[in-house]
């Protein structure tokens, strides 16, 4: 009988690759996604920036948005990081990286600033500590500092609607 | 008309292999001749229809007919000729057309040589191989219509992408599927003999031939994608642990033990169940590579158009035929009588061994490839599993098959004398020894590994070529084309040992930036930018520099290589120079820049290079010469194994 179980083992081997593979198609998984470490740690320190319960954004969560003025997708992106501060109240910390503050400045003026305050990290060492990939990335830091999302790319429309909003409004 | 005439004939080519799927099964059990031979015409008339289809792809992507959607978005009328060809199976579609061609090709194949093949055992032959046509055809049909017209065609189309415009990727996929497809007809055989609960010497003999040649055109297959990726992608590497170049490697490295075992059955009567499932196996890690390049499952520079629902076909797919293939083997293989009885230590003794390092390698590259999915799906984390897993988990085995592979064609049958054979190697060993000593302390202290795989290469050519040696002075004539083969092979292998290691462990790389004129040391040369100049490709505008390497001032070497701007899709591929001698590769790519800032020139100096794509072209080389031996044509065995069951 176990000799008979030995030659059933290719098959279960079979079966249980094709259970992941299947459940891996199910799940909607983006093998793209590198993922992040960040998320449910203590935001990393942001320059002279307090997060956190007394910090920036008084008890409420708090976005950071690494952006450049030469990167095309945080042009595309700017919109909604607009409209999130200004019509949604959100508090948005923005951070300039590998940019020349005027270049930054110039960018902002032209498009409009809609961060409540704005860092500058031209060597990248903030960026080291946050786990920055590339720009743009965008992180919400809950009310106590810890953060709760991290977005390796450009937000768009649904990420703001399904979960950007909501947990802004769950943390007030 | 004629996209709609090939469609036609697809839709005709999965009805026949609908046929040739059933009816010869149902002959063969009741003992019916007729229904038997109908898989013969069947199979021929499918691959008539399937070349049919496949040419009326072709005359769509010549003509440049953008009313077929697959054309529009694939190929270009400013094209070259090649390339328009070639972007048949540059999709997609296409590409899975091309697979069902081949597939049908080797069921012809079958039905014509296969005249020796008691009747029973070529139609289940046939029949299986047209089920697994039947999966591709109604995959095609059903969710990858190549002949699907647009109602608006554009005036032009969106071009075939940069990368796959090269010679070297044009036959790429032909040649690879050749070797994946080819192990269909390994898998039919297996399926048929344990139908026919019979797996014997004649088996062995008759399925030996199918594996071999699908072998080596899967050798010669990755050595292409490896070539390609050498000098295409400009990053002076050649195997990156992509999950796709793993998925070809796991099918090679089964393949390779099927023959090795299936020698076993032939030669011995012995391992016959584990023969039939590595047979098994080989097809199903094929079209598992196929699975996860094409289900989105795992990412990979080979980006054709992911979807879900086939993705979920595929699986079905594979489910239904590793599935059905792994439920048959487990229901009828513990009924396999096995025959001869052998020492551990003998040649039966070694090529069991053979195959368990291979078959932990296929299992090694499976694991570092499914790795990051799986942790993904059970913990969330997610991993990259690269070439660090690999050089730990897959070099130290290899290394130790490459030290047995030497010994055991100096180990005789049933029972053997280990000493009296290492004695006889002796030589090689010394050899070996010295060159890892030599190039340990006189090339590169501080890479020990690399100086003892070096040995290991050296080992492998010396010892094989020892072998054969020996034969010759034995018998006093050249050994049979097998046994030439099997050198040639085992020593290229040693070629392709030799050129990796060199290349990965003493390779120059340089990157700078240099102007016009501009002159930097490299290694034993001086490289001077020479001019860069525009350059108006069919389809391209380019940038081509020039590079001389002076060589204690004298002019050595000439180098252009071109960045070329693609305008259709506006993609930019660098296209890398490579100056050979076949001893070391001097290798030079262009980057951005301008006349102000100057240019990012990369250049890399690889000792040995060549010999990673001679030595796999050789290795492939061998099994052809062992393919011509009599003994193995395909129409010899009947009266061979008639006369003489076993040896």
């Amino acid at each position: 009988m176990s000799r008979r179980l030995l030659f059933l083992l290719p098959l279960a081997t079979l079966l249980t690759m094709a259970g992941f593979f299947a459940w891996s198609m199910v799940s909607g998984r983006d093998p793209a996604s590198i993922g992040s470490v960040m998320v449910n740690r203590p935001a990393p320190p942001l320059a002279d920036v307090t997060l956190g319960p007394s910090g920036l954004g008084g008890g409420k969560p708090v976005l950071v948005n690494f952006f450049a003025s030469w990167c095309a997708p945080c042009l595309a992106e700017h919109p909604l990081i607009s409209r999130l501060a200004e019509r949604e109240g959100a508090t948005v910390i923005g951070v300039a990286w590998k940019n020349k503050p005027d270049e930054a400045r110039a960018w902002l003026a032209r498009l409009g600033n809609p961060y409540r305050q704005l860092l500058f990290d031209q060597d990248g060492k903030l960026a080291l500590d946050w786990g920055l990939s590339g720009v743009p990335e965008t992180y919400l830091v809950d009310a106590r500092g810890i953060v709760r999302l991290h977005y390796r790319r450009a937000i768009n429309e649904h990420d703001l609607k399904d979960t950007i909003l909501p947990l802004l409004r769950a943390g007030q | 008309m004629i996209p709609e005439l090939g469609h036609f004939a697809l839709i005709l080519a999965l009805a026949v292999a609908a046929v040739q799927g059933s009816l010869p099964l149902l002959g063969a059990a009741r003992d019916d001749i007729r229904l038997m031979q109908l898989g013969r015409y069947a199979a021929l008339t499918q691959a008539f229809l399937v070349i049919l289809a496949f040419l009326a792809l072709v005359e769509a992507f010549v003509t440049s007919d953008f009313s077929v959607m697959l054309v529009a978005d694939n190929s270009h009328s400013a094209k070259p000729l090649l390339y328009k060809i070639t972007g048949v199976w540059g999709n997609h579609e296409g590409s899975m057309l091309l697979w069902a061609l081949i597939l049908s090709l080797f069921g012809a194949a079958v039905a014509i040589f296969g005249n020796n093949l008691p009747d029973t055992l070529r139609a289940r032959v046939l029949a299986i191989q047209a089920l697994i046509g039947v999966g591709f055809l109604a995959f095609i049909l059903f969710t990858s219509n190549p002949f699907a017209r647009l109602a608006a065609p554009p005036f032009d189309g969106n071009g075939l992408n940069p990368l796959l415009q090269d010679p070297g990727l044009a036959f790429h996929p032909p040649i690879l599927y050749l070797g994946y497809v080819g192990f269909s007809v390994t898998y039919s055989f297996a399926i048929a003999a344990l139908l026919e609960g019979r797996v014997d010497v004649a088996w062995a003999r008759w399925v030996r031939p199918w594996t071999l040649a699908a072998w080596c055109f899967l050798t010669l297959g990755i050595a292409l994608g490896s070539w390609w990726a050498y000098y295409i992608l400009g990053w002076g590497g050649f195997w990156f642990w992509d999950p796709v170049e793993n998925a070809s490697l796991m099918p090679w490295l089964a393949g390779t033990a099927l023959l090795h075992s299936a020698i076993v059955v032939e030669k011995r009567d012995a391992l016959q169940s584990w023969t039939v499932l590595l047979a098994i196996l080989a097809f199903s890690l094929s079209l598992l590579g196929t699975f996860l390049v094409r289900s989105g499952v795992l990412t990979s520079v080979h980006a054709f158009a992911q979807d879900p629902a086939r993705g979920m076909f595929i699986l079905a797919f594979l489910l239904v035929v590793t599935g059905g293939g792994l439920a048959l083997y487990a229901w009828r293989a513990p009924q396999l009588q096995p025959g001869g009885l052998f020492q551990p230590l003998s040649r039966e003794g070694a090529l069991i061994l053979n195959n368990l390092l291979l078959c932990t390698l296929a299992a090694t590259v499976l694991l570092g490839t499914l790795y990051p999915l799986v942790l993904d799906l059970v913990s969330g984390d997610k991993v990259s599993v690269g070439p660090p897993f690999f050089n730990i988990t897959f070099v130290p085995v290899a290394l130790a098959l490459f030290a047995a592979l030497c010994v055991g064609p100096f180990l005789s049958w049933k029972r053997a004398e280990l000493w009296r054979a290492l004695a006889r190697l002796r030589a090689a060993f010394a050899i070996a020894v010295i060159a890892m000593v030599v190039t340990a302390t006189a090339i590169d202290g501080r890479a020990t590994l690399a100086a003892v795989a070096f040995g290991f290469g050296v080992w492998l050519i010396a010892g094989s070529l020892t072998e054969f040696v020996g034969r010759v002075r034995q018998t006093r004539r050249l050994p049979p084309r097998a046994m030439i083969g099997m050198t040639i092979s085992h020593a290229a292998l040693g070629l392709v040992v030799l050129g990796a290691v060199s290349t990965a462990a003493w390779h120059t790389e340089l990157i700078t930036t240099l102007r016009a004129g501009e002159g930097v040391k490299f290694g034993r040369y001086i490289a001077t930018l020479g001019k860069v100049e525009p350059l108006k490709g069919p389809n391209y505008d380019a940038e081509r520099a020039t590079i001389v390497l002076t060589l204690d001032g004298a002019p050595f070497a000439t180098m252009t290589p071109e960045r070329r701007l693609f305008t259709v899709q506006q993609r930019q591929i660098a296209e890398t120079s490579i100056h050979t001698n076949l001893l070391r590769d001097l290798y030079a790519t262009l980057g951005e820049g301008d006349a102000r800032h100057g240019w990012t020139v990369r250049l890399y100096e690889n000792p040995l290079a060549p010999w990673i794509w001679l030595g796999a072209a050789l290795c492939a080389l061998g099994g052809f010469v062992s393919l011509s031996d009599r003994r193995l044509r395909v129409g010899a065995p009947r009266r061979k194994a008639q006369e003489q069951p076993a040896e």
